[in-house]
């Protein structure tokens, strides 16, 4: 590696081994310049959630205020039973449980089932197919919308978790393509070894394909986790009946009436802290993921 | 014609075996839908009684309809006000999450944080963010002696509240943009050092460029992401940004882009051959700027293979 740092492009670190650039004054003053704007950007983008957690900890009093403050005193701890429990937050909760366990089993076992025969088999018009997996990626869901929802109806469906449910069973285009990407870079030894001990395609998916892709399988979870718990369009058309309401919309309901903005504040903190946990714990992948499919294009 | 051996046939069976939940779901979800959802746009049809044959009537109400024309004007004006500065400030992050300053891990998790959160999260926050008398960043203008706007219940300042809001949701594209930088070939950067080159000149001349696929990337996905824009808007604007409640795209359809007004004719009028006639617009429509901004790209897009 050449000390050179250039390909950053917009700045030459200072290299500690010395050898073509040495530290002068002003790379010092550019140094520090882009850390303290990258600081400020920090800022701007960590503010909101700093407000979003000190306003639920405020008294109610507070909030219609026009001073800041960062730190309410007292700390209304309170805030968190009272929302929990002015709301039927445990029964959304549930509800809401119920249909991301369905989605997240669903969709990383189909897809991961589907990518294999996009991937580890080959057969005329594979790649032609796997075009329109792709395609399905684009259409907008307006199109779709109208007739799902007509669809379902006739099901007898409305009302219940098999609209948002059901569908994540049948392969989910973004979560075949990753797995497929996945499958593909794995060593077709792999399928002959097995093959020489006489398993056939379903035994070399489930017993040597399947355990290796933990990492995709981590990320397909996560994402549809995050996809299920957040979805407010979907319980908002097929959801009617308040006793099988998802959290989006319980808290959607409450805004509408007369909000308690502490309150509302705290459930936004629990709504949230789910997901910063498991982003935490998938973060490497998670954001591989993200770049990865950017790529593509 | 060449007759498949029995090893291709026999893979032939494996493949479409393991395929088939995708191949069952694109024809219930896809190939249906799509060509229902077409049916569904010649007819007239408010799901209490069956569909009646209208032919082009829905098409021609809706370019009748001026609700229709400004749901698209204030798409429109997201697509061309929004998406510059988006692009603008998502490039300028990721140049500078780029740099070899310390905690770059950690702004990298700041920055993407936003975009984890639920709508309905994000629309609380925001709501209490921009109102008008107390939220935070009123008093924080109050404190430069400026008095804020009233954000989202002045319909002259709806739309750029709900741009504010998305380009703080926006940490999908500086992550997609930041690993595009990292794809950008060094050595060009090396032989302009050589040459003397200052930093202005190697964003203009080499980042850029060698990003330009990756903006092109970015772009096309924020078109598409504007036309469907929904559940905060929704949310947002039901609340007449107050508190109370108000129709969706309040106030003065200020906010009213087309998905909502999708929604409206479709769940609230019942009128689902309208609303498939909007449907296949909007498919018109994206396809049509997919194309032009596609088309446009052999001017902008530099691509490292073709020189």
């Amino acid at each position: 590696m050449p000390a050179v740092d250039s390909r950053l492009g917009v700045v030459e670190a200072p290299s500690r081994g010395g050898g073509a650039h040495r530290w002068t004054a002003r790379k010092v003053v550019r140094y520090v310049g882009l850390e303290v704007l990258l600081v400020l950007v920090g800022i701007l983008f960590l503010g909101p959630f700093a407000w979003l957690i000190s306003t639920s900890l405020a008294p109610e009093s507070q909030v219609f205020t026009t001073t800041i403050v960062w730190i309410p005193h007292p700390l209304m701890w309170s805030n968190y039973a009272d929302a929990l429990n002015q709301f039927p937050f445990w029964e959304y909760f549930r509800n809401t449980m119920i249909i991301c366990v369905a989605v997240v089993v669903g969709a990383t076992a189909s897809s991961s089932f589907v990518a294999y025969g996009f991937s580890r088999v080959s057969w005329p018009g594979r790649e032609t197919l796997f075009v329109v997996v792709l395609a399905t990626l684009i259409l907008p869901y307006q199109v779709t919308l109208v007739p799902l929802y007509l669809l379902f109806k006739q099901f007898g469906w409305l009302n219940t978790y098999l609209p948002l449910t059901v569908p994540s069973f049948f392969g989910n285009a973004f979560f075949i393509f990753l797995f497929r990407q996945f499958y593909l870079g794995l060593p077709t030894e792999l399928s002959d070894a097995g093959r020489i001990d006489g398993c056939n395609d379903l035994a070399i998916y489930w017993r040597l394909i399947f355990p290796l892709s933990k990492p995709v399988l981590a990320t397909a979870a996560i994402f549809s986790f995050i996809g299920a718990w957040s979805d407010f369009l979907g319980p908002l058309i097929y959801l009617t009946d308040a006793s099988k309401y998802t959290l989006s919309i319980g808290v959607q309901q409450v805004i509408g009436q007369e909000p308690h903005w502490t309150q509302l504040m705290a459930i936004g903190v629990v709504m949230t802290l789910p997901i910063l946990i498991l982003f935490f714990f998938v973060q490497r992948t998670f954001i591989q993921g993200i770049s990865f499919s950017g790529i593509k294009g | 014609m060449r007759r498949w051996g029995a090893l291709e046939r026999r893979n032939l069976r494996v493949g479409l075996f393991f395929i088939s939940p995708w191949l069952l779901g694109l024809l219930a979800f896809y190939l249906y839908p799509i060509g229902a959802s077409f049916y569904y746009s010649l007819t007239n049809y408010n799901v209490l009684q069956p569909p009646t044959w209208a032919g082009l009537d829905n098409y021609r109400a809706i370019l009748h309809d001026p609700i229709f024309w400004t749901s698209l004007q204030n798409t429109l004006y997201m697509v061309v006000v929004g998406i510059p500065i988006y692009t603008v400030v998502d490039i300028a992050v990721a140049l500078l999450l780029n740099t070899k300053v310390v905690g770059q891990p950690f702004f990298r998790a700041v920055i993407f944080l936003p975009t984890l959160i639920p709508a309905v999260v994000l629309s609380i926050l925001w709501l209490r963010l921009l109102d008008p008398r107390n939220g935070l960043v009123n008093v924080v203008l109050s404190q430069f002696n400026i008095s804020g706007p009233g954000w989202f219940s002045d319909p002259d300042w709806s739309k750029p509240s709900f741009i504010l809001l998305l380009l703080w949701g926006s940490g999908n594209s500086v992550v997609i943009y930041l690993a595009g930088l990292q794809n950008v070939d060094h050595t060009l950067y090396e032989a302009a050092d050589v040459d003397g080159a200052n930093w202005p000149q190697k964003i203009r001349h080499i980042t850029l460029p060698s990003l330009s696929p990756v903006i092109l990337f970015n772009v096309i996905l924020a078109v598409i992401a504007t036309f469907q824009l929904f559940a905060q808007v929704y949310i947002i604007s039901t609340t007449g940004g107050n508190g109370s409640n108000a129709a969706p795209g309040s106030p003065l359809n200020s906010v009213l882009f087309y998905s909502v007004y999708l929604y409206q004719n479709a769940f609230s009028y019942l009128q689902m051959g309208y609303a498939s006639g909007l449907a296949w617009i909007l498919l018109v429509i994206t396809l049509a700027l997919t194309v032009l901004i596609l088309r446009s790209s052999a001017r902008w897009v530099y691509y490292a293979g073709s020189r």
